[in-house]
């Protein structure tokens, strides 16, 4: 039987893989995508404990998740805005080539 | 239900693992797609459908049609294929995440009591009627804020992705826009040689 341990199980290891995608890439977009992966791990989360608490009394879990998909959405459209123009400036993608953006 | 529930866990984990690990950038993100469409299959198998098909349309139907654009858009053809990773920034990373995702997996060891009513496979499934209701009704002033930012999104992304030296062309030349090579990198080397 598949209880929100299982659930919250699949989303910690989808957090972890999402975070070494973001800590080990080099290019901008490959960090995006590992940032969705873990934007979706949370949502994961919090869908896993909705369905514990029954949906009756959980659905303010989905609200959650569907605001949560709203800024997602309207962050990738701004990240990947950004990207462009920052490869318009630089004719590169990749992280450690734009000295600003250098830690 | 255990089934559906470990082949839609391995797909999504695996393709997750695969879109971090992949050299070709447009396998990544169709990897990456994969993983999503494998996130909205467990929603609806937890039984919020209307979630998993939200995140069907505006994830695997926008998003990542905006990510192969960017990579169209931004990748030179001989860069399209090569991403390079540096060895000490590699293992730095994957230990970083590999300590995280351990201390959640022992965080979540110890914990008890989430077998409850609704962990029973029968669960009741999300309402969309109720969900629309609390929308619509006490939950409105979320809603609208969440249209609101998605309209300044909108506008901000256009003006961000805007050429930007429109004004100065009456003056016949383009100062303002180094060619490769120029600009940050001859910063960067005097920088460096001072």
């Amino acid at each position: 039987m598949i209880t929100a341990h299982h659930y919250l199980a699949v989303a910690a290891m989808l957090f972890g893989i999402g975070l070494a995608g973001a800590l080990t890439r080099r290019n901008s977009i490959l960090v995006l995508m590992s940032i969705e992966l873990m934007l979706n791990a949370a949502n994961l989360n919090l869908v896993a404990f909705g369905r514990q608490a029954g949906w009756e009394q959980g659905s303010q879990a989905a609200l959650w998740v569907m605001c949560a998909i709203a800024i997602a959405a309207a962050e990738s459209g701004v990240g990947l805005a950004l990207i462009l123009a920052i490869y318009r400036h630089r004719r590169s993608a990749h992280l450690d080539e734009s000295p600003p953006l250098k830690g | 239900m255990a089934t559906g529930f470990i082949i839609l866990a391995a797909v999504t984990l695996g393709a997750a693992l695969a879109s971090v690990m992949l050299r070709r950038l447009v396998h990544c993100a169709l990897c990456w797609t994969l993983s999503m469409a494998g996130v909205a299959g467990l929603y609806i198998l937890a039984g919020a459908e209307f979630l998993g098909l939200a995140q069907l349309i505006v994830y695997v139907g926008a998003v990542a049609i905006l990510i192969v654009f960017a990579i169209l858009l931004t990748q030179r053809r001989e860069l399209l294929s090569i991403e390079r990773l540096t060895a000490g920034s590699w293992v730095t990373g994957v230990a970083v995440a590999g300590l995280v995702a351990g201390c959640l997996w022992i965080g979540l060891a110890y914990t008890r009591g989430l077998g409850g009513a609704g962990g029973a496979s029968g669960g009741p499934a999300l309402e969309t009627r109720e969900l629309g209701e609390l929308l619509m009704g006490r939950y409105v002033v979320a809603f609208e804020v969440a249209g609101l930012v998605l309209t300044v999104a909108l506008i901000g992304a256009v003006i961000l992705a805007l050429p930007f030296e429109q004004p100065r062309e009456a003056s016949g030349r383009r100062a303002d826009r180094p060619a490769a090579g120029e600009g940050w990198d001859a910063r960067r080397q005097g920088g460096q040689g001072a």
